[in-house]
């Protein structure tokens, strides 16, 4: 589907379209969307949100990983009308109160990332990810990350900047020495 | 993606009674599957019914065994006690599919349902006899380092692509669905086809018929099992061969046996034949040797997947001495021992 037509649906959409109400990073939006609008697709161009990225648009590479209550999945895979009534957190909705997420510090003290495209989808799975509480190991993170490709291949890193923000958590949020950069 | 209509199911009767009224309706549930299928334009319902709110979502306790709904979550599954400590295999094979975002969003019922990624099904541009019935099979002649090696046909060679349904075959599970004759309960080997002459139809479900649970027999194999998954990357890729084994052991002897295969058929491959050949029988490389050899007597290459053959081969062996010795494949370090 192409930019245009993607716009063309999202603006026909408002006439007939389905009472949909989601709370997007705190902010509650009543909508009418039409039922082929992905989620993906109501934030870059309807909210204007567009951290959350558009990669493969297929569930394939992570890029458009959000938080549905709470929970991490791909944006891109699904509709909107059918998340009526949740809360999803994208990138934007991390920080809080002017400071930056833990996981996002980490990423810059990290150096996790290098063109920085798949990036968002990399914290926001991240967070989910530090959520579940299933990874405890780098090889844990390694194989509990595998849903977010990265074509820089900043991989190392991004395991790194994981293992940090975990960190601090385990410690009460205390803030954590500096790691090393592997 | 096709223009479509959409309703909300308020209970299991109103779903079933408007599918039945519409043949160009389709269920949605995680969409992890058909949404991309949408967007492909493979797959273009005229409506959708969202099944979301429907009470299927529950893990219950049923006859010494478990009943998962059809909207437990994949990872719900996969991370569910009782799943981890009484049938370890289906957690195991859980975690070797898809990603974790793909986890959190696909359920139960909709891995039973989702279809091939043969490449030629996915591709609107050329022939396929499982997208287009009687149009051909470019994959007989064409790229088909993915396809099956059993039970094919002329008409398809495409391979059912799930890793949970491999260990629920192994299991002996159960799929409960509801349609507009009642419910019904279909044995886990008889709900996906063979391909035959109608690769179209992909599982013996009715076309208003909603799967509203998977159950889970009492005998659930806690120490002597294993799913060992070979691919082309480590992590998030469909499986090229894998095996679910299941196994009891009683003393020396294997009194009980389960052994099925991903990636090489229309659906979760079982040989009982080859199976039989366990019980009574003391493990040793000799005895999962010929196993695996009964298992593939009848299995067949198409040139790119030739491959797969000898890596079943020896993927069985393998697989049944892990089962046997209680070493289960991790599904975090793929070192495979």
């Amino acid at each position: 589907m192409s930019d245009t037509e993607t716009l063309t649906r999202l603006s026909t959409a408002d006439a007939d379209g389905e009472s949909v109400t989601l709370t997007v990073n705190g902010e509650r939006h009543a909508l009418r969307l039409a039922p082929w609008v992905t989620l993906l697709d109501l934030l870059r161009e309807r909210l204007h949100l567009t951290g959350t990225k558009k990669g493969c648009d297929h569930g394939q590479c992570g890029a458009c990983t959000v938080l549905v209550d709470g929970v991490r999945m791909n944006s891109c895979l699904q509709l909107a009308v059918m998340r009526d009534g949740c809360e999803i957190t994208t990138v934007e909705g991390l920080a809080e109160g002017g400071r930056l997420h833990p996981v996002q510090e980490a990423f810059i003290e990290q150096d996790a990332f290098q063109c920085g495209y798949c990036t968002p989808g990399q914290i926001c799975s991240a967070v989910g990810l530090i959520r579940e509480g299933h990874a405890h190991t780098a090889e844990e993170i390694r194989e509990l990350m595998s849903g977010n490709l990265c074509r820089c291949g900043a991989y190392t890193n991004i395991v790194a900047a994981i293992e940090q923000a975990m960190g601090e958590q385990a410690m009460g949020e205390q803030p954590a020495a500096r790691g090393d950069g592997r | 993606m096709n223009r479509f209509g959409y309703s909300r199911a308020g209970d299991v009767a109103g779903a079933v009674r408007e599918r039945a009224a519409n043949g160009a309706a389709a269920f949605i549930a995680g969409g992890t599957n058909l949404v991309d299928l949408m967007k492909e334009n493979v797959a273009r319902p005229e409506r959708l019914i969202d099944v979301t709110r429907l009470p299927l979502r529950g893990i219950e306790e049923r006859e010494g065994g478990l009943r998962l709904g059809a909207l437990a979550t994949n990872a719900e599954v996969a991370y569910d006690e009782r799943v981890r400590a009484r049938y370890p295999l289906l957690s195991s094979a859980i975690l070797a599919g898809a990603s974790p975002q793909l986890r959190n969003a696909a359920t139960t019922g909709g891995n039973l349902l989702q279809r091939t990624r043969c490449y030629y099904f996915y591709d609107t541009a050329t022939p396929c006899n499982k997208r287009e019935p009687g149009s051909g099979c470019p994959a007989r002649e064409g790229v088909n380092r993915i396809h099956a090696i059993l039970g094919t046909s002329e008409h398809c060679i495409a391979v059912h692509p799930s890793d949970m349904c491999v260990a629920m075959a192994a299991l002996d599970a159960t799929v409960r669905v509801t349609g507009e004759g009642g419910e019904r309960a279909i044995p886990f080997a008889e709900f996906h086809r063979l391909p035959g002459d109608t690769p179209e139809i992909d599982t013996n479900l009715g076309r208003d018929e909603l799967v509203t649970a998977v159950d889970l027999p009492a005998e659930s194999f806690p120490t002597h099992y294993t799913y060992l998954k070979l691919r082309d990357r480590l992590s998030y890729a469909f499986a090229l061969v894998s095996v679910a084994v299941a196994m009891e052991l009683d003393g020396g002897t294997i009194r009980e046996a389960r052994l099925a295969l991903g990636g090489v058929a229309h659906k979760p491959w079982r040989d009982r034949e080859a199976e039989a050949l366990l019980r009574g029988q003391a493990p040793s490389p000799e005895l999962f040797a010929r196993v695996s050899d009964a298992t593939l007597r009848d299995a067949r290459g198409f040139g790119g997947n030739d491959f797969k053959i000898g890596l079943a081969r020896q993927a069985i062996r393998r697989a049944l001495s892990q089962a046997a010795a209680g070493t289960p494949q991790s599904q975090t370090d793929k070192r495979v021992q």
